[in-house]
């Protein structure tokens, strides 16, 4: 009997996503967060396309705030792989000079983020927008749906979410209306790991433990990433090797320290460690629903 | 550095196992997974963190007890409400094998998440409660289960603790279940005595609790289980999403191998153009394979330039599915607004959305007896059989044989949400000779032209592009009265009236039709009605293709005017009725004196046609 093995099995399944939703959309967009998930995310796109190019554009939700090496690590991932990007920032936002330590993170998030992301999806006049969340991320998303339905308010409601049997995935919606796919549902933080791994996908340096100024807060190591970053009385940046579990926005990013240089020094470390990925994000700690509570308002 | 790379590599290779846990809100579901994910080291130490502040809000076992049931739920509402409403995913990974959990509730009113779980796995969990035995809501799992084409089914009596691990409480309940799933078309069914609470047989064998016990433990039948038979691996199915055309020298027809198995130097034939051609290329971004297999998605490359569109489907030449636009399906129906006969869905099977409509609901099941009933229509859970019609063939095989073609969702046409999900059967109330069991004469006609309605293809040119070039619509006008040679007469006066005003008039008389359209005709009782059918099919067409169209029928009956009004549906007939005196009245729309003057009689007609906005005023 003829069997793939499971991560061949995920692959398939992602490109199997892909192109349907291609097939439904009148005009598909993908997320692009910078982030390993996303790295793979765009290798599978290539993959369901192969040898034609990707039939939709990356769209990325510049909150004014990422590390600077992530900002390059897009430029230079997108010039080399050919790939069409749209940045967009939350203007009104930016002039206002919206940023996490004024607004707290729960209102910079919304305004720099979600509103911003709200923005470009509707300037765009995108009815498809393909994400890299998965659903072993996180306790509210074991339930996301692999296409997941959007209301005119671009909201997402836990109890109006569509069926989802076999692979017959339904991306209809009336205008104003969109869906999110997520083609990475299946996947675990390990297997990602395996697939950079064996693909040779380029990821952000970030990830990768090195010397970094920062400072301690909360209990978390936080960069200081360049002179906006406000530092509180007493506060002094010191170098420490760290590397970061997820990337986003420097200030609300914690850091862990570590001294893992390759992919295997980081999964030895994260099979030792045992600390869930999102904990390392300063917005997850906004109560105890607080994911849920940001996915309704339309956060990714 | 090696350990690691052995461990990422193994993890690469192990092959899936997806299964789906049912039991109710007691049966310590949660509990049991809870302890699956937290016993392969999947729980991370910052959620068991958060987990025991949780436990003192909500938490339902003793105090210093990890509740397991609650790293699960996921939506607040849920967590204040304590049950699980929707299917969650969970995931988790031995040395052996990686697993996808399908967590659905247990509740009745959720009979859809289930379903929606056991759509994708290969085996189901069926808890029960040492303490109640084999009860309704075991029957239920254990029929949607088998509904739904799982054909490994693991029966885990827990909470043995509670009974003292009495040997003679797992074997009843054994016995129960094979008693009941005799009539279940499951293949594979175990048993394991547990306790999730005290991990009793869940991930290792412990025979100081169950010494009498000497089969493997719940996660050693889940890491064993061989599920590669499952997949049909004989029947080539390639719905193909995408064509790929990214230069003039390639042409890839994108899609995922569903079933069976397709390799370069295959002949292999298009649906539904029927084109044969034969397989050059499979090709992947990772290179040319010799040969592909369900579930890989790949790009087809032919031999022949062949025009192929996504939504199509390549098949082997000599292997083809059912090509059907109607047949039968068992439904679960999972939207409030109840499903019934007349209703208009959309159907996606196999990439692709067609328009279909509910010709008939044949019967429900209740989902707890599995007893067969007559319904009328299918509520939110409801289960049942029924005719489906679409306006285009689908490329069908019944479920039993291929999970992937004998499978579609029903999509609310306004609102587009998935409102039911149904699995292709064999046919057995489809054909049209067997009676059908509700519906009088005329009942039966409407719904023969609501599906000729349904199927009607329309071309090109529109009925304003008619009107815009002639001028006017088309109508069909009857004329009756007593008297046939009257009738004949006006009916030819009134053609050649509006013929000589430059509109597009045809005259038919009865008995050219019994001679000509309808001189199949044998049989004596039915004659008259079968001329009449043909009438009324004739009368639709001629009015679409902008006629006026006269005919004459003497001493027409109401019983036959109410026909040809329905077979001339979507249009209008327009009814002249020629009377001498005081008759007994026609539904007609103009009672003419028959003794009158014929031209004045048609002017009388030609005024009702503008009224009617079929010719314009200044005709007349």
């Amino acid at each position: 009997m003829k069997t793939l093995s499971q991560l061949k099995q995920l692959e398939a399944e992602s490109i199997h996503i892909f192109r349907d939703a291609v097939s439904q959309a009148q005009n598909p967009v993908l997320l692009y967060s910078i982030g390993k998930d996303s790295s793979v995310l765009v290798r599978l796109a290539q993959k369901a396309f192969y040898p034609g190019r990707l039939p939709f554009s990356l769209l990325h939700i510049d909150s004014t705030w990422k590390f600077r090496e992530m900002i390059a690590f897009r430029d230079r991932f997108c010039a080399e792989q050919g790939l069409d990007l749209i940045v967009h920032a939350n203007e009104e936002g930016r002039a206002k000079g919206v940023n996490p330590f004024d607004y707290g993170s729960r209102t910079y998030t919304d305004i720099m983020k979600t509103q911003a992301l709200l923005q470009a999806l509707k300037l765009g006049k995108y009815d498809l927008a393909f994400g890299g969340a998965r659903r072993d991320e996180e306790k509210s998303r074991a339930k996301e749906r692999v296409f997941s339905f959007r209301d005119r308010h671009q909201q997402w409601d836990p109890k109006n979410q569509r069926p989802e049997l076999w692979n017959l995935y339904n991306a209809r919606v009336n205008p104003g209306e969109s869906v999110r796919v997520f083609p990475l549902s299946n996947w675990t933080e390990t297997d990602i790991w395996q697939y950079i791994r064996i693909e040779k996908i380029p990821i952000v340096p970030l990830y990768f433990a090195a010397p970094r100024p920062v400072v301690s807060r909360d209990g978390q190591w936080i960069m200081v990433d360049d002179d906006r970053m406000r530092l509180e009385p007493g506060e002094r940046p010191q170098e420490r090797w760290v590397r970061f579990r997820t990337l986003g926005c420097y200030p609300l990013t914690g850091a862990v320290e570590s001294r893992a240089t390759t992919i295997e020094e980081i999964v030895a470390e994260t099979m030792q460690v045992r600390v869930s990925e999102r904990s390392t994000r300063v917005i997850d700690h906004d109560g105890d629903s607080s994911m849920e509570q940001k996915k309704r308002e339309g956060y990714f | 550095m090696n350990t690691i790379d052995t461990f990422l590599n193994e993890h690469e290779h192990k092959n899936l196992l997806r299964f789906i846990t049912c039991g109710s809100v007691d049966d310590g579901k949660s509990t049991l997974i809870g302890r699956l994910l937290y016993d392969s080291k999947l729980i991370y130490e910052d959620q068991l963190g958060s987990l025991q502040d949780a436990s003192a809000k909500n938490g339902t076992t003793g105090a210093g007890e990890i509740d397991y049931a609650l790293l699960l739920d996921g939506l607040k509402a849920e967590r204040e409400q304590g049950i699980t409403i929707d299917v969650a995913y969970r995931y988790f990974a031995t040395p052996q094998r990686k697993f996808i959990i399908a967590d659905t509730p247990g509740h009745e009113q959720y009979t859809r998440n289930m379903a929606t779980g056991a759509s994708t796995a290969n085996l189901a969990v069926i808890l029960i409660d040492a303490r109640y035995g084999v009860v309704t809501q075991t029957r239920r799992h254990a029929f949607i289960a088998s509904l739904l084409g799982i054909r490994h089914l693991l029966v885990a009596v827990n909470k043995m603790d509670l009974n003292g691990y009495q040997e003679e409480t797992f074997r009843q309940i054994r016995q129960d279940f094979q008693d009941f799933a005799r009539k279940l078309d499951i293949p594979d069914i175990r048993y394991v005595p547990i306790s999730a609470l005290k991990g009793t047989n869940v991930v290792t064998r412990t025979p100081q609790a169950t010494p009498w016990y000497e089969g493997p433990s719940l996660l050693e039948i889940l890491e064993t289980v061989d599920v590669s038979s499952d997949v049909n691996q004989r029947d080539l199915r390639l719905p193909v999403q995408v064509v790929l055309r990214p230069h003039l020298n390639f042409r890839g027809f994108a899609g995922s191998v569903v079933s069976g198995t397709v390799a370069p130097g295959d002949r292999i034939r298009v649906l539904p153009s029927n084109v044969t051609s034969t397989v050059k290329r499979v090709v992947t971004a990772d290179g040319d394979l010799p040969e592909a297999f369900a579930p890989q998605a790949v790009t087809v490359e032919l031999d022949d330039e062949v025009d192929i569109s996504s939504g199509d489907m390549i098949v082997h030449e000599n292997n083809r599915p059912q090509v059907k636009d109607r047949f039968e399906a068992v439904v679960i129906w999972m939207n409030e607004i109840p499903l019934k006969a007349g209703d208009r869905y959309l159907i996606r099977h196999a990439g692709r959305f067609v328009k279909a409509r509910i010709d008939a609901v044949l019967y429900a099941v209740d989902v707890n007896t599995m007893e067969q009933h007559q319904a009328e229509s299918l509520g939110l859970n409801g289960i049942g059989r029924v005719v489906v019609e679409t306006t285009q063939p689908l490329y069908l095989d019944a479920y039993a044989a291929n999970r992937a073609t004998g499978s579609l969702i029903l999509v609310d046409p306004l609102s587009n949400i998935t409102a039911g999900a149904a699995m292709v059967t064999e046919d057995v109330f489809v054909d049209a000779d067997t009676p059908r069991v509700v519906g009088d004469a005329a009942a039966l006609l409407r719904d023969h032209v609501d599906r000729r309605e349904f199927h009607w293809e329309t071309g090109l040119v529109t009925a304003k592009d008619r009107l815009l070039r002639n001028r006017h619509v088309g109508k069909t006008v009857l004329v009756t009265g007593t008297s046939t040679q009257a009738v004949q007469r006006f009916g030819k006066e009134l053609e050649l009236r509006l013929f000589k005003l430059n509109l597009n008039s045809y005259y038919l008389g009865y008995a050219s039709l019994a001679r000509g359209l309808a001189s199949d005709v044998r049989d004596v009782r039915s004659e008259h009605d079968a001329q009449i059918q043909r009438l009324g099919e004739l009368a639709r067409i001629l009015t679409d293709a902008g006629i006026i169209f006269i005919t004459a029928i003497p001493e027409a009956d109401a019983f036959t005017v109410e026909r040809l009004k329905v077979l001339n549906a979507p249009n209008e007939l327009l009814v002249v009725s020629l009377e001498r005196g005081a008759r007994r009245p026609l539904p007609a729309e103009a009672a003419l004196d028959e003794t009158a003057e014929t031209a004045q009689n048609v002017e009388a007609v030609l005024t009702l046609l503008a009224d009617h906005r079929v010719i314009p005023d200044y005709c007349i």
